[in-house]
């Protein structure tokens, strides 16, 4: 298997004032094509500036960053954006989709600014990744008529259209209700097994327990770094709150016709 | 062949997409569109109408100075000058008979030569009386200064010219105040205790600036020199040349002509002076122009205001949207990418409003010319001008707002509220 990411010795340092602020001191990475890896830690610990600095978004002060095999430092503007363009998707909290524009457009979004020629018709490309996430029937709805999952849905079809090295997932959890979070682990999971290398950084370590293999950071540095032997299953988990969900339901049927009966 | 097709069949999609995305966030605003274009449309349409009434203005007094004939030559008299100073244009007036004479027999260059021997009158006629002026011309008048004769009558010859006939054409100004009803053809009129037989009434030429040019009478030169002016000279003399482009050289012979006539020696200076239509012309048109220019630059500054509306229009907008330019950038939009974007949209709007204020300054020259006595003309050059220009102000004044969005950093971007 081929090394996605491999960052040595990487360094971010932010100037505040007079102050030097250092939000990485030293980051050694190396995630390999087809993990599932999730980055943790608490506000402060450095994963956001990380994940600003694997995903093209950001510049290292010092340190190197291979992409896919290409060092990935001190790039000018145009090149960050075409490395954007083909290697990352990115599925943010807040989703992040165009207002008042379908979906299919705001799926389309990479490829409009895709240079390289790789992919001819961007419209059937953009059906079919939202296809592959289940919302092939909605393609004209517009994000404010889909609910919170079905935009994180979208998001990540968004992310996949590009055919990229590997999604970069910040939070994808934070804005949605504890089952439809499993839902979405559920399709991360999923396209996991199907060989995509997928990043997610998240507090939750509920959410963190989906993923293959656990980055824990603090004071920008890395300070755990191990796989998860009994990895949660979200399909499982899924359906066991849906039964549960329908049990709840009996239960209050029942209960109400009990005290009917008493009177 | 194929590849470049394909390279160009993709950036026409892009265009396309990048103006239905312009489009769109246009039209999700459309009260603030509306009114940030009608700077640019007011501006617009200012400037094309503007323009269009001083070409207008400009054309119709052309019109006017050409109705008096193109060729046309005017020889006056000259300023005189004792010891040095120059005692204003008219101060000597030497010009006889015999210098038209001799104009008309040596000059080669010109069609026509008729003095012209002017009186202010009190005309009778029918129990009426007008003030007006009496020209006392030759036959050759009537061609020099395009005069015609309305049905019914005729013009006086050379004959009665030679005879002192008491004969007189009489303008369509005169003929309606002496003669309100019926014909005036054959009848009597009095000037100065001299009857005058109305030989026929002249076309109608309207105003000429600031002047009726019907509020006239023609009678043979000798008649009016002889009967009513009395003294030795003439008044002015006019001159056809045979085409517009020998007007110089007529001009030429007419000047070595007149100072033979009237013995001038070397040294000495002209005692007449000679103009050219083409000279007022000139004048006319260079003034005509500096007020257009005037009016226009007035209106320009209305269009450069819409410009400034549109800045700071786009500038709300980029700010509104920094979170799509964040989305934008993320999925790998380049700089140039969003700049482009913000810099359609600013020209489609401007572009859109320029339209619209060519179809309003329409309507409104259409408006001026059927229901004002201001004659306003529409040319293409001056809608392409300003079309082009809405566009350019739309690109010009965008351009600052669509760099700061391109500029954006898209971490910053990606989380502004």
């Amino acid at each position: 298997m081929k090394n996605i990411i491999e960052t040595k010795q990487l360094k971010k340092e932010y100037r505040l004032g007079n102050v030097i602020v250092h939000a990485l001191r030293g980051i050694d990475l190396t995630i390999k094509e087809g993990e599932f890896a999730a980055i943790m830690g608490a506000s402060g610990s450095g994963k956001s500036t990380l994940m600003n600095l694997l995903g093209c978004l950001d510049q290292s002060t010092s340190g190197e960053y291979f992409l896919d095999g290409c060092l990935v430092n001190r790039m000018s503007r145009n090149e960050y954006a075409r490395i954007r363009n083909e290697k990352i998707g990115f599925v943010f909290q807040g989703f992040n989709l165009l207002s008042r524009t379908s979906i299919v457009e705001n799926v389309e979004l990479p490829l409009v600014y895709d240079h390289s020629e790789r992919i001819k018709d961007s419209q059937a490309a953009a059906v079919e990744a939202l296809s592959h996430v289940g919302l092939g029937d909605r393609l004209d709805h517009e994000p404010n008529q889909l609910s919170g999952g079905q935009q994180q849905r979208v998001a990540i079809a968004r992310a996949l259209v590009n055919n990229p090295a590997m999604i970069l997932a910040d939070e994808p959890t934070g804005n949605l209700d504890s089952k439809t979070s499993v839902d979405v682990m559920a399709l991360f999971q999923q396209l996991n097994d199907q060989g995509i290398t997928i990043i997610l950084v998240t507090h939750e370590p509920d959410i963190a327990l989906y993923a293959k293999r656990i980055v824990e950071m603090k004071d920008g540095l890395i300070i755990c770094d191990m796989k998860i032997k009994n990895r949660k299953n979200a399909k499982d988990d899924l359906k066991a709150l849906n039964n549960a969900e329908v049990s709840s339901v009996v239960e209050i049927v029942e209960r109400n016709d009990a005290h009917k009966k008493r009177y | 062949m194929l590849i470049k097709k394909g390279i160009k069949g993709k950036n026409m999609r892009a265009f396309k997409k990048i103006l239905k995305t312009a489009l769109r966030s246009i039209l999700r605003n459309r009260m603030r569109s509306m009114l940030t274009a009608l700077g640019i449309i007011i501006g617009v349409s200012a400037v094309i109408i503007m323009v269009a009434i001083g070409r207008g203005s400009a054309q119709k007094i052309q019109n006017d100075i050409n109705s008096l004939g193109t060729n046309l030559i005017t020889v006056s008299p000259g300023a005189a000058r004792s010891g040095g100073v120059s005692q204003g244009s008219g101060s000597i007036n030497r010009f006889t008979f015999r210098d038209v004479e001799k104009i008309k027999k040596e000059a080669v260059f010109i069609k026509g030569v008729s003095p012209v021997v002017r009186v202010a009158v009190q005309v009778i006629g029918d129990g009426k009386n007008w003030s007006t002026s009496i020209y006392g011309v030759s036959t050759d008048y009537f061609n020099i200064r395009k005069w015609e004769v309305e049905n019914g009558g005729e013009l006086f010859t050379e004959r009665d010219v030679i005879a002192n006939k008491k004969v007189a054409l009489i303008g369509k100004t005169v003929a309606d105040n002496l003669f309100p009803s019926g014909s005036a053809v054959g009848k009597q009129i009095r000037i100065r205790n001299s009857p005058f037989k109305v030989i026929g009434v002249l076309k109608s030429k309207g105003q000429g600036g600031m002047m009726d040019q019907d509020d006239i009478i023609l009678a043979p030169s000798t008649t009016v020199f002889y009967r009513l002016k009395g003294g030795e000279f003439i008044d002015m003399i006019n001159v056809s040349a045979i085409s517009e482009d020998k007007v110089d050289n007529a001009q030429k012979e007419i000047e070595v002509l007149m100072r033979e006539s009237h013995r001038l020696g070397q040294t000495e200076e002209n005692d007449f002076s000679i103009r050219t239509q083409a000279e007022m012309l000139e004048t006319i048109s260079s003034v005509t122009a500096v007020v257009t220019l005037l009016l226009a630059s007035i209106a320009g500054v209305s269009l450069l205001v819409g410009g400034i509306g549109i800045m700071n229009i786009m500038l709300v907008s980029v700010t509104e949207r920094t979170r799509e330019i964040g989305i934008r950038m993320s999925v790998g939009a380049r700089g140039s990418d969003i700049l482009i974007q913000f810099l359609t949209e600013a020209a489609v709007l401007s572009i859109s409003a320029g339209i619209i204020g060519i179809l309003l300054s329409v309507s409104v020259i259409v408006f001026i010319n059927s229901l004002t006595t201001l004659s306003a003309s529409m040319s293409v050059d001056i809608v392409l001008i300003a079309f082009l220009f809405s566009g350019a102000i739309g690109i010009f004044f965008g351009f600052y707002p669509a760099r700061k969005a391109a500029a954006m950093n898209p971490i910053d971007a990606l989380r502004y509220e």
